[in-house]
């Protein structure tokens, strides 16, 4: 068994999810060889290989692809790498982190590689077995491999945590030999820009804490509670659909099934009702507590502790009484 | 120019899904069905972009039992020019239904083939990346605003990433697919209802296109997800920092 890591780095440093997929791998097999792949150019993806080359102990090599073709990391050029590198390494399993980066690279290139892959893994039973939640979670399906290699998989990174003593020796770094490589879907999508919201606080995804604000909010003005709170005990935002759609915060803040995955120790939900296909993206939370108006609310039916009472005055005196965070 | 979208039959997304006993997957039997919510913002697109003039037809594509039919007629009757049905009582897996469409993309010759991101029923967020891929066609994922310029011949795609938002410009012909905010999609209304009878479904078998069904992936079991304990409603604020911080430990 020897395990393709697909890995995502930004500002010289690898994604912490392209790390749970590592921790991945090591669950398919403890004995797994892992080679993690990094494509782009300059010295931002020099930087990013030396970070991979000792940021997890399991890694025993780093593969990188540096050329402009791969300044951004999209589909196109990217399917075409994983199709190359598998041919020369002929590796058993592809594993990647299920975010947007992940969701949109891995089906291609198992189209190319003719395997159907398994998408959003939350536990790996065996080295050919994985369950996945289906129907936004409300079901777990058990799905085997039976296909010739490799076995291409995302991950859910909430699910396969890091362990906090991932130092590690250099793994060795070599350079992904780019003359036989497939042109063909070269400079058919060109990069045009990025737009992110810049913020100080925690990534939603890897957070900690989560604070969360629905529809009741009422506006993008009243929003700024939830912020507000969010600093106070060091969390992360977020926000049901009903919240993003109504133009208080922006897409990237999704909580629930088509949005962002959580599984933070403590989740706090203010003014969300509960529908299904947002609790999707919060039932791996440690505790979850939700304050609502209405006692009938969905959401009371997960949450370990409930506080049925207007937003707008518990905020205020959570904000009061809570202490200082440092 | 020509537009396919392919639909998909799946569980309505307000239906509270039960596990089969014998856990063989999700009980379908006298359940209501829909299209799949991405699938309507999918062809919704299609219809605005001809609606704008720069397409000259939406071709609805639907696989599956002999039901999609009504899938395909809802999709007829929100404005769909034609349908095509592929038949098949066999389970298709994304891979599949991708290389069937891309069997058709070889009879119907579209332009652009616009997909929902994913099935509300099995979540796989494949289907569209992997006839992309077949096809050597660009693709814009997650797509929260389209912009097509058919002199150039490109499509200017804003999409949902998961620090923002993030814009490519593709080479037609491409496959775009469909995040929540694209769009609202329309109702059918009831004369559109009743053209919508009148108008051509075609059907193909896999046999016909050339492809086998088959599949490299086998479901195991599907199990209901472990339940979260009841929880308890507390009646302060003081109450409530209390116990995070006494018994849950968590602030």
């Amino acid at each position: 068994i020897s395990t393709l890591i697909l890995a995502e780095h930004d500002g010289g440093a690898i994604k912490s999810q392209s790390i749970s997929a590592v921790e991945a791998a090591k669950s398919v097999d403890k004995q797994t060889s892992i080679s993690l792949l990094l494509a782009g150019s300059g010295p931002s993806l020099q930087q990013a290989a030396a970070h991979a080359a000792s940021c997890h102990p399991s890694i025993s090599q780093v593969l990188v692809a540096d050329s402009d073709k791969f300044t951004h990391p999209l589909a196109e050029t990217w399917a075409r790498l994983v199709q190359l590198v598998q041919q020369k390494g002929g590796y058993s399993h592809i594993i990647t982190a299920s975010n947007s980066f992940g969701k949109n690279i891995l089906p291609r290139a198992a189209a190319l590689l003719d395997v159907s892959p398994i998408t959003d893994v939350i536990a790996i039973s065996s080295s050919n077995q994985f369950v996945r939640p289906i129907y936004a979670g409300n079901a777990l399906c058990t799905v085997r491999y039976s296909g010739n290699n490799p076995c291409m998989l995302s991950v859910r990174s909430t699910s396969f945590a890091v362990s906090m003593d991932s130092k590690s020796n250099e793994a060795p770094i070599s350079q992904v030999d780019l003359s036989t490589f497939n042109e063909d879907s070269v400079g058919k999508s060109r990069y045009i820009n990025h737009t992110a919201q810049v913020t100080e606080r925690p990534d939603l995804g890897n957070a900690q804490v989560v604070i969360t604000g629905g529809r009741a909010l009422k506006s993008a003005e009243n929003f700024k509670m939830i912020e507000k709170l969010a600093e106070k005990l060091g969390a992360a935002v977020g926000a049901t659909r009903a919240a993003v759609d109504a133009g208080f915060v922006p897409n990237d803040l999704q909580v629930g099934q088509t949005g962002k995955i959580v599984a933070p120790k403590l989740y706090m939900a203010f003014g969300v009702s509960g529908a299904i296909q947002h609790l999707a993206g919060i039932r791996d939370s440690k505790v979850i507590v939700a304050v609502n108006k209405d006692a009938d609310a969905p959401i009371f039916q997960v949450a370990d502790y409930g506080l049925v009472g207007d937003l707008f005055e518990v905020i205020p005196e959570l904000l009061e009484k809570l202490p200082e965070k440092k | 120019m020509k537009i396919m979208v392919a639909i998909k039959r799946v569980v309505d997304y307000a239906v509270k899904i039960r596990v089969k006993s014998d856990k063989s997957g999700v009980e379908t039997l006298n359940v209501k069905m829909s299209m799949n919510p991405f699938c309507e913002i999918a062809l919704e697109e299609a219809l605005r972009i001809k609606q704008s003039g720069l397409a000259s037809e939406v071709v609805a594509v639907s696989m599956g039992p002999s039901q999609c039919v009504d899938t395909l007629r809802t999709g007829l009757a929100m404005g769909a020019d034609r349908g095509i049905h592929v038949e098949s009582t066999a389970a298709l897996y994304p891979l599949t239904v991708a290389k069937l469409l891309k069997a058709l993309v070889d009879v119907e010759k579209p332009g652009v083939i616009i997909l929902g991101k994913q099935a509300i029923d099995d979540d796989c967020n494949q289907t569209g990346q992997m006839v992309a891929g077949l096809l050597g066609w660009p693709q814009g994922t997650f797509a929260s605003k389209v912009l097509l310029d058919t002199e150039k011949q490109v499509a200017t795609v804003e999409r949902e990433v998961d620090d923002g938002l993030e814009t490519l410009c593709l080479d037609l012909p491409a496959v775009i697919t469909t995040d929540l905010r694209l769009n609202q999609p329309r109702y059918a209304t009831l004369p559109n209802i009743m053209k919508a009878k009148s108008k051509v479904i075609k059907k193909y078998t896999p046999q016909e296109l050339n492809v086998e069904v088959k599949s490299d992936i086998e479901i195991v079991e599907v199990t209901e997800p472990p339940k979260r304990k009841a929880g308890v409603i507390i009646s302060s604020v003081d109450e409530l920092i209390d116990k995070l911080r006494n018994e849950a430990h968590v602030i």
